[in-house]
């Protein structure tokens, strides 16, 4: 079974959205990853643009597909993880702990419509 | 195997130069000094019969279709009747100049022109252009002429095209390139289109959608008919992506079901070869309103000659240099010809009940997620059962069936199904051949539970063994030294 955190925001795309302040951090879950297999690349997307909730962000390339990654809040991009772009595999080690990109929250409303960890891992449990 | 460059010996050669009995010059004096390179160029030095060789022992460790049997879902790998290939190499074609006159092309235009009326019958079109040169080319075309279409209106607000998640990972980006926004709508949990997903997605933005039909998982949208009003009554058009047509020959047309732009893959369902054994062809097929937007050029027949029409004002211009893939054309054509309306309607037939007999017979083995065990000229399976239960995936099992002698079925798409095996065996296959298969594939899951480790290491037998797809993708190395 893959691995869910507590304390973190769960998109039905399997993004999961951790806040600090104003600021959300977004990545893919580790079913995600698991799903994708051994990725290849990674194009975290480009600071300073507007997305809505729900527009495609991030493209992750495995060996198996190329998948969008979306972001699940609306707001700018303010910062993408660098290290990725020459590192995909470090998304296949640690899905939690390396972000693709994170935005600047212009409605935290937003976060309500997303899961919990618990939600989340039921989700995954149908989704399978 | 030897690379060609490791072939050979220095100074060998497949020929042999008489000594010049002309005034010599330097090269330096004819070209200038700065256009020569200051070393030559590392060929490889061989001789005609190390060639020959080289390329036949190359060619020798290929799969084709001339080998052995290949269901690869979704490609329509069918077989290529080789008179088809005698008629295209005919001098009068595979010779002419495509800037000869009309007055010395007449042949040629003669086959282009009636190519054309063909398909139009065939997907109920009333024009069809033959430029397009691959299906995403044809999807590109028909993209900008529906871009066209809806500027030729000034109605500039139609800016998105809707794809549901089972397309071809193609549509989405076609539409992209045509500079459309794409929307994604979901499938309902039968796989099908659903509509009110489709009914969310529609408004005063759309521009069309995207469709395949029978979809990606084999299935006929037996909602076809309400999805195309509610795409129309909201101002979009509606495409068909024709790439599974070889389930629907003379059964039905892309026009009966309400779409206005077809494109088909002269490749796949009109056995022109494919995968490789290419160029591709994917002619694109309009409704009576948007023929004005068709690139150019297109054929008429006035007066007992063919000539080229003068371009229209509308039409999006040209998609490809001179008249597209002209051997492909040929090779369809007498295709077309050889089989007949009653030929291509049996051809349907016979790859729908050819998918139908794998379908129901490895239902048993495998999971079938989709479908309740009908569907249309493919199907796809799914691995994850047996993934969970002894840890084989389908790749594994995939690189067994390679060590068995056949060409896997696709996997890993479509991306809705987990684990998906999809498998298209075309009308080509004997039912020896397709009762051979089920063999391969029910010892494949036997050997699955007895024996998961030899899954693990296959394939054995080839040579080469298990390759590293991971390391390859992420340090492809594309040069000889």
């Amino acid at each position: 079974m893959s691995k869910v955190i507590d304390g973190l925001y769960y998109s039905k795309e399997h993004e999961w959205v951790k806040v600090e302040g104003n600021e959300a951090l977004i990545g893919i879950t580790d079913y995600a990853q698991d799903a994708l297999g051994d990725l290849v690349y990674a194009d975290c997307g480009t600071v300073g643009a507007a997305v809505s909730a729900g527009d495609a962000v991030a493209v992750l390339e495995s060996v198996k597909a190329a998948s969008d990654v979306y972001s699940p809040v609306s707001g700018t991009v303010t910062r993408i993880n660098e290290e990725l772009s020459d590192a995909p595999e470090k998304i296949n080690a640690d899905a939690f702990g390396n972000f693709l990109f994170a935005v600047e929250l212009s409605d935290k409303s937003e976060l309500d419509t997303l899961m919990d960890a618990s939600a989340y891992e039921d989700f995954c449990k149908e989704e399978h | 195997m030897k690379l060609i460059f490791e072939e050979g010996a220095k100074g060998r050669r497949a020929y042999k130069i008489p000594p010049c009995d002309v005034p010599q010059k330097a090269l330096s004096a004819i070209l200038g000094k700065n256009n020569l390179r200051a070393d030559a160029p590392a060929l490889p030095e061989c001789s005609e019969v190390d060639v020959v060789r080289h390329f036949t022992n190359l060619s020798q460790l290929n799969f084709a279709l001339d080998t052995g049997f290949y269901p690869l879902g979704s490609c329509t790998m069918k077989y290529n009747p080789k008179i088809n290939e005698d008629l295209s190499r005919l001098a009068g074609f595979c010779e002419m100049h495509p800037l000869q006159s009309e007055e010395d092309s007449q042949g040629a235009m003669q086959l282009y022109y009636e190519l054309e009326r063909s398909l139009s019958a065939i997907f109920g079109m009333s024009r069809f252009t033959l430029l397009p040169a691959a299906g995403a080319h044809g999807e590109l075309c028909g993209m900008m002429i529906i871009a066209a279409y809806h500027r030729s209106r000034k109605d500039y607000a139609r800016k998105t095209i809707i794809v549901p998640d089972s397309s071809h990972g193609t549509n989405p980006a076609s539409a992209s390139i045509a500079g459309f926004t794409v929307k994604t709508i979901k499938s309902g949990p039968d796989g099908l289109l659903d509509l009110n997903a489709l009914k969310e997605a529609l408004g005063p933005d759309t521009a069309g959608m995207m469709l395949t039909n029978p979809s990606t998982l084999g299935l006929f949208e037996k909602d076809i008919m309400k999805a195309a009003d509610m795409v129309h009554k909201a101002g979009g058009l509606l495409y068909y992506d024709g790439a599974n047509s070889n389930a629907i020959l003379c059964k039905t047309t892309p026009s009966l079901m309400g779409f206005d732009v077809v494109h088909t893959n002269l490749h796949k369902t009109f056995s022109t070869p494919h995968g490789g054994g290419g160029p591709g062809s994917g002619p694109v097929g309009v409704v009576e309103k948007l023929v004005p937007f068709l690139p150019s050029p297109l054929i008429a027949y006035k007066n007992g000659k063919y000539v080229f029409e003068k371009e229209n004002k509308l039409s999006i211009g040209k998609m490809r240099s001179f008249f597209g893939n002209f051997g492909v054309l040929v090779k369809a054509y007498a295709y077309i010809l050889a089989n007949g309306a009653e030929g291509l309607d049996e051809v349907s037939t016979a790859a729908v009940a050819n998918a139908n007999y794998l379908c129901r017979r490895l239902s048993k083995a495998f999971t079938l997620p989709y479908g309740d065990n009908r569907c249309m000229h493919e199907f796809v399976l799914s691995g994850q059962e047996i993934k969970d239960k002894y840890g084989v995936s389908t790749l594994d099992m995939a690189k067994r069936l390679i060590e068995m002698g056949y060409h896997p079925p696709t996997i890993y798409f479509p991306l809705i199904v987990h684990e998906a095996i999809m498998i298209e065996p075309c009308e080509t296959e004997s039912v020896a051949t397709l009762k051979e298969f089920v063999d391969a594939m029910l010892t494949v899951a036997k050997e699955a539970k007895e024996c998961p480790e030899k899954l693990h290491a296959a394939p054995q037998n080839k040579p080469v063994t298990r390759l590293d797809e991971t390391l390859a993708a992420r340090t492809p190395v594309v040069k000889a030294q």
